[in-house]
């Protein structure tokens, strides 16, 4: 198959005959006078935002996030939630539901249960986008794709205007998840349909304003 | 074996005959209206739309005029991150790799996230000649599949169906792929999407290898990066222990902070969202979360000839978005069939020529399926010029032309002008892009614009007169 990596560099640079010999990439410019953002206002920008795509959002007093917690899986019924191994116990101190703390469940484990508890890493106001990289209090990606309710807690200050802020903030090199609202299609009619084969139900809890 | 587009009818033929099928015409003006609102006002919210394009439009010209520099970048970043890369020169080649890496697991199952690439390979058949089953995950995709049918738009495969049609489908034939339908299934897409899930809910649990595309591949760190909305793309990304991507030599982008560009352009021109539900980037694989082996195969089939030529060239630009199809008058009657190609609407018309050659009478006609209006071009993130190709392939087809070809064009022309204009498309309403093109094409294209019939330069636009004409406004004249 080397043959091919040879054969296709080669007619690529035989097409690009036209390119003078000492042109750089950056010689091509890119115009970059795009805004950062498009709203100074994050916090009711999110909200906002992630109302208008089906999500649930809950403003909540430091202090009060396992109350909260508790509440909303009272509320979902919610008898076993899965939660990444470094999750702060005290988010899960006051839910009367099983916790289950992910060590590398196999998949049926996970598929049996009824939600998870995640935090998260960027939230981006102006798409109501909230961006999980794996790191601290995420898990590994299986544990917020399978249950079929995310409940993600969102801190105030990881909350950024724009898509390129987001951008600039998150490492490439880890696997990133961008959530916009619940799993969704349109491919019936491009009837928008809430609830497919990712969680079905996005409650955000926002802390720390 | 499922459906190809080999031996389709050329495009006057097979428009003359869709636009004769009242519940297709019905179906894709439903949708295609709905979608062009719903991008009009998601692009709408940014003040900057404008310079973001220009970005867009730049950032993929850097590419392409560096594209040696990029795949040898792309090929040497993904390979440090873990993963394992392959070239394909062509269908045949891309198809064998994958079969093989496939064969190399020892499964005969794969799951698959939507992918325009493997569409345009025809893996789907080449795995199954090979013993290999391969399950389509993506809603419309999966209706495409199930239905025996062929996919006619690029975001939504199965725009030409409406609820009715899915629900006996899936009836029909869920139970000989899998997991049956409800028998009470009813015809709301709320209870068509639930089949869905409960169809493939075991199928991503199970299942060991996946096959996907990419909607970018990230030069400088070897991301690849995946849009979608349902979640069986993060179903497909995650859970299985081999994923193989199969990514189209020009989905590169140079580098990681390009994507705050087209992580605004895409969703907002395509699904009309400020963002899709989901988007996946990964680089390589990642210890102890989601596949272990994971391969790219870079694909060329047709696009370094498309890259030879200077004013084709921008065609490889697209980022798949399909604002162009949902906003084409001629898109909107024919439907997606008619082009003969996975890649329909204007896209396809300078794209399939491109990549395929213009010998066969499909790919001949196409060039001519259009009125040159210039809307796709408007609502192109990446501002291709789609009726400046078109000018330039009709020149190519109508030097290189026999009878055959010139029996193929001339009646993609006078589709145009017969059928097309009985049915009140905009063949005069050349808006703003008039100025763009030329009033006589250079060459032996100028017979075209000779005979053709030369509009004055209309006081509104074409946008303006599309959307007086959708509010029940006189339409017809510009
Ligand atoms: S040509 Fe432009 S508008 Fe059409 S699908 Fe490609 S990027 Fe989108």
């Amino acid at each position: 198959m080397t043959g091919s990596r040879e054969r296709i560099l080669g007619r690529v640079r035989a097409a690009l005959a036209d390119v003078p010999r000492d042109e750089r990439p950056d010689d091509v410019a890119v115009p970059r006078d795009y805004a950062s953002a498009h709203t100074g206002d994050p916090i009711p920008t999110l909200v906002d935002r992630l109302e208008d795509y089906k999500a649930i959002v809950h403003r909540v007093a430091t202090g009060e996030l396992a109350e909260a917690i508790a509440e909303t899986a009272r509320r979902r019924s919610l008898a076993r939630i899965v939660v990444p191994p470094d999750l702060p116990t005290e988010w899960t101190a006051a839910t009367s539901a099983s916790v289950v703390r992910d060590d590398g469940l196999a998949v049926d484990q996970l598929d049996a249960m009824d939600g998870v508890v995640t935090g998260c890493a960027v939230a981006v106001a102006e798409t109501g986008t909230i961006v999980l990289d794996t790191g601290a209090a995420q898990g590994r990606r299986a544990i917020s794709l399978i249950p079929d309710v995310h409940l993600c807690v969102v801190r105030a200050d990881q909350v950024v205007n724009g898509v390129p802020e987001a951008v600039a903030q998150l490492d490439p090199h880890q696997p990133l998840t961008w959530i916009s609202g619940p799993s969704a299609t349109s491919d019936i009619e491009l009837d928008r349909v809430e609830g497919v084969h990712g969680p079905r139900i996005l409650e955000v809890l926002l802390t720390g304003e | 074996m499922s459906r190809t587009f080999v031996g389709m009818p050329d495009f006057p033929t097979a428009a003359a005959e869709a636009t004769r099928d009242p519940q297709l015409r019905h179906n894709l003006r439903e949708a295609t209206h709905t979608i062009r609102d719903k991008r009009d006002s998601a692009v709408g919210e940014l003040d900057d739309w404008a310079q973001l394009r220009a970005a867009g439009k730049a950032i993929k010209d850097r590419t392409l005029r560096h594209l040696d520099v990029y795949l040898e970048q792309l090929e040497s970043a993904i390979t440090a991150a873990g993963g394992t890369v392959h070239w394909a020169a062509d269908a045949d080649e891309a198809n064998d790799i994958v079969t093989r890496l496939v064969r190399d697991t020892g499964e005969r199952e794969v799951v698959k996230v939507k992918s325009m690439a493997t569409q345009e390979i025809e893996l789907n058949n080449a795995l199954e000649r090979a013993g290999i089953n391969a399950y389509e995950t993506d809603l419309a995709e999966l209706i495409v599949q199930l239905g025996d049918d062929l996919p006619s738009h690029i975001l939504v495969p199965a725009i030409h169906r409406n609820r009715a049609e899915i629900r006996e489908i899936f009836l029909r034939t869920m139970a000989e792929w899998g997991v049956p339908a409800p028998e009470n299934l009813s015809d709301h897409p709320e209870a068509l999407a639930e089949a869905a899930r409960v169809h493939l809910r075991r199928r991503f649990l199970d299942t060991k290898v996946a096959i996907s595309g990419a909607n970018f591949a990230v030069a400088d760190t070897g991301t690849l990066v995946v849009l979608e909305s349902e979640g069986n793309g993060r179903m497909c990304l995650t859970l299985p222990e081999t994923l193989i991507s199969v990514v189209g030599i020009e989905k590169i982008v140079p580098s990681w902070s390009d994507l705050d560009v087209f992580l605004q352009l895409l969703p907002r021109s395509s699904t009309g969202e400020r963002m899709n539900p989901y988007t996946s980037t990964w680089t390589g694989p990642a210890e102890g979360d989601g596949p272990r082996n994971f391969h790219v195969v870079l694909l060329d089939n047709g696009r370094t000839d498309t890259l030879a030529d200077e004013v084709g060239r921008q065609a490889l630009r697209c980022i798949r978005c399909s604002a162009c199809l949902n906003i084409c008058p001629v898109y909107e009657r024919t439907g997606g069939h008619a082009y003969g190609s996975v890649y329909p609407g204007p896209i396809g018309a300078i794209l399939n020529p491109q990549l395929h050659g213009t010998s066969g009478p499909v790919d001949a006609s196409l060039p001519y399926a259009s009125s040159l209006c210039g809307a796709c071009y408007e609502v192109c993130p990446v501002a291709i010029d789609i009726p400046e190709v078109l000018v330039h392939l009709r020149e190519q087809v109508v030097s290189g032309s026999g009878h055959a070809m010139e029996k193929a064009t001339m009646g993609a022309a006078g589709w145009l002008l017969n059928d097309g204009r009985r049915l009140g498309l905009a063949q005069r309403a050349l808006g703003a892009a008039r100025s763009m093109i030329p009033r006589r094409a250079p060459g032996p294209a100028a017979a075209w614009t000779d005979t053709r019939d030369l509009p004055e330069i209309p006081e509104r636009s074409f946008r303006r007169w599309w959307r007086d004409r959708a509010n029940g406004g006189e339409g017809g004249q510009p």
